[in-house]
């Protein structure tokens, strides 16, 4: 499939993906990042832009349930994909486990990271995989924050990854 | 004293909307017919601009303005976010334009483009035509003082932003007197807050003619005096909004965007245009941490007493003031109210160099002289054979210490239970022990480091804050500060007050968080660990007013006179009792609809507070090195605060393990680099700028000593700049501890250990030490 | 945004090759975590890009039947760093593709990419030399398969020839097979730095002597680099300390490190003299050896 942009005229391609439940239509320029998309013509402003080229993580969207920096990622790519974003988080209202630990554990300050910091968490949660502290780490480790010295996100992280695993002891088989 | 609010971990109030992205922070807003606003940044360290031609760029389609120095009022401001002074010989330095013909470090903005979109935008930068004559540049302190060195303001032609100091005692007759004199040189690097959101506002022209400026600010009140300086306007013209916003360090107590935000909108006929800074930006042209270089001289007893010290200081301010000579002189006062010196001369010189500008950053100037004291004593403690420990336990001042330049009280004095505190909870003597005779390629040691910082700017500057509380018809209140929530939580605290003063729980308060200069209470702002103290004393001021005014409404259904009520859990009670007499809502319901006596209950007030409370606090380390490639790693850590009562444990624990990675980025990693031929920046992003991640940042443990300061509100004092203060010389320390290697400068980037150690020995020429 | 003028999605091998072959101006773009940031910092302006990320059959990683390990030019670094084939076969290459930026970027970041952008600093290249990869290249009119040794032509050129795509990664049986591996990454952070000095080394033990041992270097050299001298010289010896130190001493040799603001000359060869002993000593380690005294 070819998309061309003649003599400065902004190519445009159809977009179909289904961003946090909901099927999305939407004609978009072929110079766009998901980035863009999201936040300027979806107003999903909970997407964060903070350095435009994958070094701080703020951007991070889900794609497919993989977290994913959205300012270095075309949005054409996310044709046919499934895309949530922190505003997808909550369902009716009701914060999900990640976000009731990263609020109960104070792993919030300025805020800005955090959207990017609960999906990356959320992302572990939804695996069904069990982590060991240094694999958190390692998975929170492309986010940036400057206020908290992670030391919240961490035990945030942890917490719901804990509640996530008895949660699944508990259910009926 | 008994606290049902107060000293509890309320959940912080905007966590569910930071949790869920519906926050809303300046990039978040959009207006219909928003234009983007660009940068053309000079690629020389010091030139002058000889011609402009910005016709291209202007016909390019899809660009609506091009602004260039010519287009703007010419009058000098400064971008300082302090109180303005009435006394102009108190005022900061006015040497800032919004666009200059005269660039004085590369990135210096010298032409602006408003256009539809930043693809445009950016062509047009690149229509726009400029020749420069360049001029030499120097980048050092040292450089830009020497005779016949390159003027960067023809007003100061020694490149001296200022070289005032203060002294007391004779501290030459201290060093004829003293059994040994020791000196040493200290230096820190150029680092940078590296807020995650970047520098942005938006700015439009409001239907009554109103500019309106919607900035990522700790400041509004004072953005809107220097939007209105620099533009030559009447300061009610403009009107400033800070929503949430994504951190802020100090960076953000500097007007920086705003200006020349407001400018583009004028040019675009008033449209919203919005400017947000990429990364690259923010780095070059936002503000840095000054680089400081610092000589002590310090007369000292065979037995440890510190008679006299002498404290020389270079701080490089870079291009433009800023906040200038006010970061070196703040940094000379901290340290006189925690060792008891006889005599202190304190001479700092801040001086203009072409590079990136420095400013406010977290600390203002206290890391940088604690880093050198705290250093120094370590290097002496050596010299005497002494224990570090002992070295400072002997000299701290003692409660009741009066500043002789300052004349602040000490009225809480909790150091020696912070050090005894951090020397059982990292196990110092066990540690000490364990770590003799290390021969090994990883050697641990210990390292400690103090600290005092004071509760806002008092004596030296105004300290204002401004609150409001409105009771609402269900009994709970609408708050509003002028404060400003940057991430640290007072929203929260101011919260916990107002709950505390009022006998109602925290989710009684509502903190209206956006503050709007025409309707927010007058404050000036997030700085200098300044709002829990400084706006806390408003906030309290204004609840007990209401809480007065409820208990006299309350009297006319009770029959009581106010004092013998109280307010508990929202119910009136009688205090001897602790009956409950009527509800509070019963109470709000008369002052808002009572046919007669009507009147609803508020308070709008503010303090001037004119008094200052020290606070305290020690850093306990341990550090591994890598003796062959030198790495340090810290392998544990604990910040010891005495902050006076804390009013809100999880928060306060939050400001310590931030303001802690903050310096131990200082210590081992950060540092702005530039070509020493051009004054290029290096580094100016995240990836080759080594902002520590989370693999990078150990534990940090934060454990308090609760004194009470009469000062402040519920006893407490400042924190959020403390953290900041003492991890890095504390890790220096430990370096020593484990190597026997003193050094002088940070980072302690592995590069510099490296050399180091191949200097004294420790590294043969390529050979390496048995695994 | 981008200043991007064309954008091609094509869903099949041969349908890129043909838009190559008609296009070979085009730019291509595979994870897109280098080529969009460098468009973000303002080079490539107006390039029409060859996107590989429809192209399924890129992302495979086989065992061929020759025990050849094939890994597509698609693979993500995380799908390589997790895949059950690279752990068993390769854990070395699994320990080099998470060392790669951060969670996010090896998400979509592809091992082709980081081949092709002639980066001396790819995590996965030196690893790569060392296990003797072979790269599989194709364009419209054939393909051919090289050593990695002769794709790199200088620091970011690779040699790809006209409308030539890098199809897949090719690991014989020889290179891996009763090899242990250790790759040192060593940067300044722990997450998303590129390294200073990368150290991948594989080695096979038979009476706790070097039956084999590879070392590859990444920024030692102005392309990714083999320590030939040190390798013959462990062949067939013992595995002590002395032996692994001088193998160390012997990396230093065909290395061409410069002096840089991010290091100076003289400590990048310090260390790869530390590193080279702490990789050969681990990699023995792993084969199953050992080098104490």
């Amino acid at each position: 499939m070819l998309t061309k942009n003649a003599a400065g005229v902004a190519a445009r391609k159809r977009l179909s993906m289904t961003v946090n439940g909901r099927a999305v239509e939407i004609e978009i320029d072929i110079r766009e990042s998901l980035l863009d998309v999201l936040r300027d013509r979806l107003q999903f402003t909970g997407v964060k832009q903070g350095c435009s080229v994958g070094e701080c993580g703020a951007c991070t969207v889900l794609l497919d349930g993989t977290p994913v920096n959205s300012c270095i990622y075309l949005a054409a790519w996310a044709h046919g994909k499934t895309v949530t974003t922190i505003e997808g988080i909550a369902q009716d209202g009701k914060l999900s486990p990640v976000q009731e630990a990263f609020v109960e554990e104070g792993a919030i300050q300025c805020g800005f990271c955090t959207p990017g910091l609960v999906l990356s968490t959320t992302a572990m949660v939804e695996s069904g995989h069990t982590y060991t502290h240094d694999e958190v780490r390692r998975e929170l480790s492309g986010h940036l924050c400057r206020c908290t010295g992670y030391q919240k996100i961490v035990e945030a992280a942890e917490r719901a990854l804990r509640d996530a695993e008895s949660a699944v002891d508990e259910s009926p088989v | 004293m008994d606290h049902k609010v107060v000293g509890k971990s309320a959940q912080r109030l905007d966590a569910v909307a930071k949790v869920t992205g519906r926050a809303k922070y300046t990039d978040d807003f959009f207006e219909r017919g928003m234009l983007v606003g660009k940068v053309l940044r000079s690629p020389h360290a010091h030139a002058l601009v000889t011609r402009i031609d910005a016709s291209k760029a202007k016909a390019l389609p899809g660009v609506v303005a091009v602004l260039t120095p010519q287009d703007l009022p010419q009058i000098k401001f400064a971008t300082a976010g302090h109180p303005w002074s009435l006394d102009p010989g108190h005022r900061d330095v006015e040497d800032r334009l919004i666009l200059t013909d005269k660039a004085r470090f590369v990135g210096d903005a010298i032409a602006a483009v408003v256009a539809e979109d930043l693809l445009t935008a950016d062509k047009a930068l690149h229509l726009i035509e400029v020749e420069y004559e360049v001029l030499p540049h120097v980048l050092t302190a040292e450089d830009a003082m020497k005779e016949g060195a390159p003027v960067l303001h023809e007003n100061r032609p020694g490149n001296i932003v200022s070289s005032f100091g203060v002294q007391f005692g004779d501290v030459e007759a201290e060093f004829q007197a003293a059994d040994q004199v020791f000196e040493g040189d200290y230096e820190t690097s150029i680092v940078q807050h590296c807020h995650i959101e970047s520098m942005s506002a938006f700015a439009f022209v409001d239907t009554d003619g109103r500019i309106v400026v919607n900035s990522s600010t700790q400041i509004p009140h004072i953005v809107r005096r220097i939007v209105a300086q620099a533009l030559g306007l009447p300061w009610g013209r403009v009107k400033v909004i800070k929503p949430f916003i994504g951190g802020g360090f100090g960076n953000k107590q500097d007007v920086v965007v705003e200006p020349l935000t407001a400018a583009m909108s004028l040019a675009a006929g008033g449209r919203p245009v919005r400017y947000c800074m990429n990364r690259e930006e923010v780095f070059i042209d936002t503000r840095t941490r000054h680089g400081m270089k610092l000589h002590l001289k310090t007369a000292v007893s065979n037995e440890g007493v510190l008679k006299g010290i002498h404290v020389q200081v270079l701080s490089n301010t870079g291009a433009y003031a800023s906040h200038g000579h006010s970061i070196a002189m703040s940094a000379g006062g901290k340290f006189r109210p925690l060792y008891d010196f006889r005599a202190i001369k304190y001479e700092p010189k801040t001086v203009y160099t072409n590079l990136p500008v420095a400013g406010a950053m977290r600390g203002y100037g206290t890391p940088q002289i604690f880093f050198a004291l705290e250093s120094h004593l370590d290097d002496i403690a050596r010299k005497l054979e002494m224990d570090p420990i002992e070295l400072r336990q002997k000299n701290l001042i003692k409660v009741g210490h009066m500043d002789p330049l300052t004349k602040n009280v000490v009225r809480s004095f909790g150091i020696p239970e912070c050090i005894a505190k951090g020397m059982e909870l990292i196990h110092w003597d066990e540690k000490k022990k364990a770590h003799q005779q290390q021969t090994g390629p990883r050697r641990r040691g210990l390292g400690m480091a103090c600290f005092a910082y004071a509760s806002g700017t008092h004596p030296v500057a105004l300290e204002l804050a401004g609150a409001r509380i409105v009771m609402n018809q269900d009994g709970s209140v609408t708050l509003q500060v002028g404060a400003t929530e940057i991430g640290q939580g007072s929203d929260t605290v101011f919260a916990q007050i107002t709950a505390e003063t009022l006998g109602i729980p925290v989710d009684m308060v509502h903190v209206v968080t956006t503050q709007d200069t025409d309707i927010t209470p007058f404050d000036s702002g997030a700085y200098a660990s300044r709002q829990t103290f400084v706006t806390g004393i408003a906030v309290r001021k204004a609840a007990l007013e209401v809480r007065q005014k409820a208990l006299e409404v309350a009297t006319r259904r009770t029959g009581l006179p106010p004092a013998e009520m109280d307010i508990r859990d929202c119910m009136i009670v009688e205090a001897s009792l602790g009956r409950a007499v009527c509800s509070l809502g019963d109470v709000a319901m008369d002052s808002y609809y009572d046919r007669i006596l009507a009147a609803p209950i508020t308070s709008d007030t503010s303090a001037n507070v004119r008094i200052n409370a020290m606070s305290y606090g020690v850093t306990f380390v341990e550090v591994e090195v890598d003796m062959e490639t030198g790495k340090v790693e810290v392998t544990e850590l604990w910040n010891v605060h005495d902050s006076g009562t804390i009013i809100n444990p999880k928060l306060a624990e939050g400001q310590v393990h931030g303001g802690v990675s903050m310096s131990l980025g200082a210590a081992l990693l950060e540092q702005m680099l530039f070509d020493p031929h051009t004054g290029k920046p290096l580094n100016n992003n995240f990836l080759d700028y080594k902002l520590p991640t989370i693999l990078d940042t150990p534990k940090i443990n934060a454990a308090f000593v609760e004194t009470f300061d009469a000062a402040g509100t519920f006893g407490s004092k400042s924190l959020g700049e403390c953290p900041t203060i003492s991890p890095a010389p504390a890790v220096r320390n430990a370096v020593l501890d484990a190597t026997g290697v003193a050094f002088h400068k940070i980072p302690l980037y592995p590069q510099v250990v490296f050399e180091k150690f191949r200097e004294v020995g420790l590294l043969a020429e390529r050979s390496v030490e048995h695994v | 945004m981008f200043d991007i003028c064309e954008l091609h999605e094509p869903e099949t091998l041969q349908e890129a090759k043909r838009i190559f072959h008609d296009n070979p101006d085009l730019k291509v773009i595979a994870g897109g975590t280098d080529v969009l940031i460098r468009m973000q910092h303002g080079s490539l302006a107006g390039a029409g890009l060859l996107s590989l990320r429809n192209i399924r059959e890129l992302e495979e990683i086989r065992m061929l039947g020759d025990g050849t390990l094939s890994i597509g030019a698609m693979a993500s670094f995380t799908k390589i760093f997790q895949d059950d084939l690279v752990q068993k076969h390769v854990p070395v290459l699994s320990e080099a593709a998470v060392s790669m930026g951060g969670p996010q970027v090896r998400n979509v970041a592809t091992i082709g990419g980081n081949l092709c952008n002639g980066a001396v600093s790819a995590d996965s290249a030196s690893t790569l030399f060392a296990l003797d990869a072979l790269l599989k290249l194709e364009n419209l009119e054939g393909e051919r398969i090289i050593p990695m040794g002769d794709f790199y032509a200088g620091p970011g050129k690779v040699n790809l020839g006209p409308g030539e795509l890098l199809v897949s990664i090719l690991i014989p049986r020889e290179g891996y097979e009763g090899m242990g591996g250790r790759y040192i990454k060593y940067a300044m952070r722990k997450a998303m730095d590129i390294a200073t000095l990368g150290v991948a080394v594989v080695c096979k033990v038979r009476d706790n002597r070097f039956a084999e041992l590879r070392i590859g270097l990444g920024v030692a050299a102005p392309v990714p680099i083999r320590c030939f001298e040190a390798e013959a010289y462990a062949k067939g010896r013992e595995i002590t300390l002395e032996c692994v130190q001088e193998i160390a001493r012997l990396a230093v040799k065909p290395s061409r490190p410069r002096t840089s603001w991010r290091a100076s000359k003289d400590y990048r060869e310090h260390l790869i003299e530390v590193l080279a002993q702490r990789a050969v000593a681990e990699a023995v380690k792993r084969a199953g050896g050992c080098c104490a005294h």
